[in-house]
C-alpha cells in the first residue's frame, strides 16, 4: 500500500526537533510582539479615523484602504527590500545591528494587522450608545478622556471576538516571514524536510503546532472575557 | 446663578427653543413641565452645553456659554446631570462609577474619594451595593447611584432630565425621596418632570413650556390652583387625571 516509510522520530527528538523548537520560539516571539504593537497602532488609527479634524480622518482612511487592500507578502517584501531607502538612518542602523529580517517582519505584520484591528475597534465604538459619551462629557471629561476611561474600555470588550480572529490571522500570517529568511516555524519545517526528505512528518508537526497555538490564544482571550469582563454583562 | 436672555435654538427647521427668558437663583428648586416635544429637555441640556444655543445669551455660574473661549469642561464639572436612562458606566462597579470623575478630574486621592462615595451611597440608601455592577441593580437603584455619581463632584447646580420617567411605578418614590432630601439641603436644582406631587411639595417655582416657549411661570400653589394659560390648564387636567 504505502511505499513511504513514516519516521516520526525525526520530529520528536534530536537535532531536527531542536530546529522545530527554535522555529516555534521565533514564531511566538514574532506573533506576540506584532500582536501588542498592532493592537496599540490599531487603537490610534481607529481614534484618528473618528477624529473631528478632517485631514487626520482622511489620513487614517487612506491608511486603512491602502494596507487592507495590498497583499501581505508584497508588504513584507516592501519593508525588507524597499524600506531602507525611505526609513531614517537611525532606524536602519538599529535594524541592521539587531535582526533586520525579524524587524521587517514585525513592521509588516504590525501595520497590516493594525488596519483590520482599527476597523474592528471603530465598529465597537460605534456600538456604544451615545448617551455614554454624554454622561462622561457632562461629568467634565474632555473628548479624549471620555474615550480613554469610558468608551474604549467598553468598545474593546465588545471587540474581543473579532480581535481573537485578527490575532489568529496574525499568528498564521507570521509564516510568510520565512520568505525573507526569518527562521520561524515554517522555515524550520522546510529545513527539516530539505535535510531529511521527511516532508510529511515535518509539516504535520508544524501544522499541529499552529493548531495548538491558535487554541491557546483563543483560550487566553476567552478566559479574559469571562473572568475580567463578565460582571458588566451579568443578567 | 443661571440666566437665559432671548435664547433661541433650532433643530434644522424646528424651532425647539423660542425666545427663552428665565432666571434661576442660587438654592432655588425649579420644575419644568410641559407636553412631550415642548423643548423642556433641550432647555436643561443647554445649561451644560450638551446642546449649544443658536441665539441669545446664556450665563451659568458666571460663565457666558456663547463665549467660545469658555472652559466648558470646567463648567460641566460644577454641574451634576441626571439622565432619564441613568447612563451609568456598565463596565465599572458602583463604587468606580462614583469615584471616577472625582479622582480623574478633581484629582483627589482614591481613599478619600471612596470615603466620600461611601457616605453618598449611605445617603441614597445603597451602601451595600458598592461592589455591584449597574446591570445587577433595579432601575430605581441605578438612578440613585446616578444621583450619587453626580453629587460626588460636589456640584453647584443639579439638573434632572425626567429622572423617573423610565422607572417602574413602585420605584419612583425612592428616587423622588432622594431628590427631596437634596432640595432641602439647599442645592440649586432644575428638574424636568411630570411628577406633579414633587413639583407642588418641593419646588419653589414651576415653569410650563409648550412648542419651545415658556407659557407660564409661577409658584407651585398658584400654578396648580389657578393656571392662567389654556394649554397649561389642559396639560394639568391630563397629567392629574389621565382617565377623565
Amino acid at each position: 500500500m504505502f511505499k513511504y516509510q513514516f519516521d516520526w522520530s525525526v520530529v520528536t527528538s534530536g537535532k531536527y526537533f531542536e530546529w522545530l523548537l527554535s522555529g516555534l520560539y521565533t514564531t511566538i516571539q514574532l506573533s506576540l510582539v506584532a500582536i501588542v504593537f498592532s493592537f496599540l497602532l490599531g487603537l490610534v488609527i481607529a481614534m484618528m479615523r473618528m477624529s473631528n479634524v478632517k485631514p487626520v480622518r482622511w489620513f487614517a482612511h487612506g491608511y486603512l484602504e491602502f494596507f487592507r487592500n495590498t497583499p501581505l507578502l508584497v508588504q513584507i517584501f516592501f519593508w525588507y527590500f524597499g524600506s531602507y531607502k525611505i526609513l531614517p538612518t537611525v532606524i536602519n542602523d538599529w535594524l541592521n545591528k539587531t535582526n533586520f529580517e525579524f524587524g521587517a517582519a514585525v513592521i509588516a505584520l504590525t501595520i497590516y494587522t493594525s488596519a483590520f484591528i482599527a476597523e474592528d475597534i471603530r465598529s465597537g465604538v460605534r456600538s456604544i450608545p451615545k448617551e455614554q459619551l454624554e454622561a462622561a462629557r457632562s461629568s467634565g471629561f474632555s473628548y479624549v478622556r471620555s474615550m480613554q476611561y469610558i468608551i474604549l474600555p467598553q468598545a474593546v470588550r465588545i471587540t474581543i471576538p473579532p480581535l481573537i480572529n485578527q490575532f489568529l490571522n496574525l499568528t498564521k500570517n507570521s509564516s510568510l516571514a520565512m520568505t525573507i529568511g526569518v527562521m520561524e516555524l515554517t522555515y524550520q519545517a522546510r529545513q527539516v524536510e530539505s535535510y531529511t526528505f521527511k516532508g510529511f512528518e515535518a509539516f504535520t508537526a508544524a501544522t499541529l503546532v499552529y493548531v495548538v497555538l491558535s487554541i491557546i490564544i483563543t483560550l487566553m482571550v476567552t478566559y479574559y472575557d469571562k473572568v475580567v469582563l463578565s460582571p458588566m454583562k451579568a443578567r | 446663578m443661571i440666566t437665559f436672555k432671548g435664547v433661541h435654538k433650532w433643530f434644522k427647521d424646528l424651532h425647539v427653543l423660542n425666545d427663552i427668558n428665565l432666571h434661576v437663583n442660587q438654592g432655588e428648586v425649579l420644575v419644568v413641565c410641559g407636553p412631550s416635544g415642548s423643548g423642556k429637555s433641550t432647555l436643561i441640556r443647554t445649561i451644560n452645553k450638551l446642546e449649544p444655543i443658536n441665539e441669545g445669551t446664556l450665563i451659568v455660574d458666571g460663565m457666558d456659554l456663547s463665549d467660545s473661549k469658555a472652559d466648558i469642561n470646567k463648567l460641566r464639572a460644577e454641574i451634576g446631570f441626571v439622565f432619564q436612562q441613568f447612563n451609568l458606566y456598565p463596565h465599572l462597579s458602583v463604587m468606580r462609577n462614583i469615584t471616577l470623575a472625582p479622582i480623574k478630574i478633581r484629582k483627589i486621592g482614591k481613599s478619600e474619594a471612596e470615603g466620600q462615595a461611601t457616605a453618598l451611597l449611605e445617603r441614597v440608601g445603597l451602601a451595600e451595593k458598592r461592589d455591584a455592577y449597574p446591570t445587577q441593580l433595579s432601575g430605581g437603584q441605578q438612578q440613585r447611584v446616578a444621583i450619587a455619581r453626580a453629587l460626588a463632584m460636589k456640584p453647584r447646580i443639579m439638573l434632572f432630565d425626567e429622572p423617573t420617567s423610565a422607572l417602574d411605578p413602585e420605584m419612583i418614590g425612592e428616587v423622588l425621596l432622594v431628590m427631596k432630601d437634596l432640595a432641602q439641603s439647599g442645592m440649586t436644582m432644575i428638574v424636568v418632570t411630570h411628577e406633579m406631587g414633587f413639583a407642588s411639595e418641593v419646588s419653589d417655582r414651576v415653569v410650563f413650556m409648550d412648542e419651545g416657549r415658556i407659557l407660564e411661570e409661577a409658584a407651585p400653589d398658584e400654578f396648580f390652583k389657578n393656571p392662567k394659560h389654556e394649554r397649561a390648564q389642559q396639560f394639568l387636567k391630563e397629567v392629574l387625571s389621565p382617565m377623565h
